[in-house]
């Protein structure tokens, strides 16, 4: 389904400053697989999901989603297939526009907007129906501008956006990392019932290790641009989330040093 | 102020506020300062001027100002997007190259439309005053442009040039290409503005290669103005609003210049000073909360 080929991305090549994000990372993802990334900051999580998506182009390497290069499309020529989740929930929606207009715009993912009524009333009812299985009242407020939603609803709203025209493959970058603990395991609750349940094929972030564990089927940890684990199968089902820092340990021949990861135990 | 001045400042803000619409479009709607109306309202009133005075049928000659200026806004939205020029830079780029381009348009500095034949003849035609002529054909074409830019604003494109304008990272990845939204959204603010610079040279009797200078700074104003005396939250009342920004703020200037504050020479200097206020009011009103804040706090 997605093939990802000794992909390398390295940002201000040549300057002092040079920084290697991706350093030949190759992955494949069979059709249907919901794989979750780890690693520490900086490990190059969001830099791999976003060349995936196209808002960034590798210096070398390849990405095929079904067979087909899409190496070098833009990410607006990618998004009939891939819908991609954002940490900032302020990203995934449009502030200014009403709860129906965003999902309008996701309606029409990866088509050409013509001139024709942007919202009919059959996709109203569609939209509400919709809402309501978010269960947040949304479908009540279908006429409110965005920015009135708290980031929870919004970052709900990006996925239910992401699902209404079903994507080959969905990228979820650490997209309740923002948000309080209940409100992040809501939409987590979210995720299962619109992304995993579905059967779409995803890879999500996250910085919670038993979430990493529990969610899907296959685990991958990143550490300096390269994937350093990759684990599924029987092998990850009695995975705990030491065994899982003492691998990091051994691959990495580090101390998993991020706080962040570690704490996130509990959530 | 007399009748007549009143009647000319309504029918004169009636007819910029066309521009206005296109300067809410992009200012507004893109969140994109173009500079490039300083140049497409002067090309507007230079085309259909010089068509108007060899003789082309006025409707004809005033249809042909929207294609021109749709045409400045292309150019400026390539140089934006495909050659990652600023905003600003690229709209100044085209105004001044517009200069050149109106000149050589009219063949000299000015073209009076005195003795000719324009689309307001047409609308005083059943006996009607000319005046009335005025009102009818400003409205009409006011009123229409409302209805057809509110119908755009909520079509797929439309939605699309409002989302880019919001979210462009969002926008793209709903798979929009955002550079074509705002190409197409420069394109039909200066199909707008260079509209306006034709019945506004079909009103005054002239077309003037110096109309142009300080348009952008007159729509920001007027636009501003329609958001806080209409502070409405649709988009029909929003561009309803701006409509009417256009003809208070024309009202205003009559009214300033007429109990003798200011003299002609300083419009522009009252224009900019009204603009810079209206921008930096959201920032002074907060440090001015900001401190009223802290004065309760320490005392
Ligand atoms: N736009 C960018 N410009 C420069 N450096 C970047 C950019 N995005 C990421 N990086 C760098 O690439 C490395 C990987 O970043 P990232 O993929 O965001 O890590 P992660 O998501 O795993 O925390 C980091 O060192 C980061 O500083
Ligand atoms: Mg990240």
């Amino acid at each position: 389904m997605l093939n990802v080929k000794s992909l390398t991305k390295i940002f201000y090549p040549g300057s002092i400053n040079e920084r290697v994000a991706l350093d030949r990372v190759s992955l494949s993802l069979e059709k249907g697989q919901f794989t979750t990334i780890i690693g520490g900051n900086g490990a190059g999580k969001s830099t791999l999901l976003k060349c995936i998506a196209g808002i960034y182009q590798a210096e070398e390497g390849t990405v095929s989603l079904n067979g087909e290069e899409v190496t070098r499309l833009p990410d607006y020529r990618r998004a009939a297939s891939i819908c991609h989740v954002f940490q900032d929930p302020m990203v995934g929606t449009a502030a200014s526009l009403t709860v129906e207009e965003n999902l309008a715009l996701a309606l029409r993912r990866g088509d050409k907007r013509r001139l024709r009524w942007a919202i009919a009333d059959s996709n109203r009812v569609f939209f509400q129906e919709r809402l309501l299985s978010l269960q947040l009242g949304l479908e009540e407020r279908l006429n409110s501008p965005v920015k009135l939603l708290s980031g929870g609803q919004r970052q709900a709203l990006a996925l239910l956006m992401t699902t209404l025209k079903e994507p080959k493959l969905a990228l979820l970058d650490e997209h309740t990392a923002s948000l309080d603990p209940k409100t992040a395991n809501t939409v987590l609750e979210l995720t299962e019932k619109l992304i995993e349940n579905q059967g779409i094929t995803t890879l999500m972030v996250t910085h919670n290790m038993e979430q990493a564990l529990k969610m899907g089927h296959r685990t991958i940890m990143m550490h300096e641009g390269k994937i350093i684990l990759d684990v599924s199968g029987p092998d990850r089902k009695n995975l705990t989330v030491s065994d899982l820092v003492d691998m990091f340990y051994e691959a990495s021949g580090e101390e998993l040093q991020q706080d962040r990861l570690l704490l996130a135990k509990g959530r | 102020m007399s009748a007549v001045v009143i009647h000319g400042a309504i029918l004169l803000g009636l007819l910029y506020a066309i521009m206005v619409l296109g300067v809410f479009l992009t200012f507004r709607v893109l969140n994109y300062a173009d500079l490039t109306v300083d140049g497409s309202l002067p090309l507007g009133a230079a085309i259909t001027a010089s068509l108007i005075a060899t003789g082309t049928n006025p409707f004809l000659a005033t249809l042909v100002a929207p294609l021109l200026g749709a045409v400045a806004g292309l150019i400026t939205g390539i140089l934006h997007t495909k050659f990652s020029i600023t905003p600003l830079l690229s709209g100044i780029l085209t105004s001044i190259g517009l200069y050149s381009i109106n000149l050589r348009i009219m063949n000299s500095p000015n073209i009076s439309l005195l003795r000719a034949t324009t689309v307001y003849d047409y609308f005083s035609l059943g006996g009607l005053s000319a005046r009335t002529g005025e009102y009818l054909a400003a409205g009409v074409v006011v009123v229409i442009l409302v209805l057809l830019l509110y119908s755009f604003l909520h079509t797929e494109s439309g939605l699309a040039v409002r989302a880019t304008g919001d979210n462009e990272i969002m926008m793209r990845s709903q798979g929009v290409n955002t550079d074509n939204m705002k190409i197409l959204g420069l394109s039909l603010s200066n199909a707008l503005v260079a509209l306006s610079g034709a019945m506004i040279a079909q009103y005054q009797g002239f077309a003037d290669v110096n109309m142009g200078i300080g348009t952008i700074i007159v729509g920001l104003a007027s636009v501003i103005i329609g958001e806080v005396l209409f502070g409405v939250k649709s988009i029909l009342g929003k561009v309803v609003a701006v409509v009417f920004g256009s003809v208070v703020y024309r009202l205003a200037i009559a009214l300033v210049l007429r109990l003798g504050f200011i003299e002609h020479t300083d419009l522009r200097l009252f224009t900019a000073l009204l603009v810079t206020l209206a921008l930096i009011a959201p920032e002074l009103s907060k440090k001015f909360q900001a401190n009223a804040g802290s004065k309760r706090l320490s005392a």
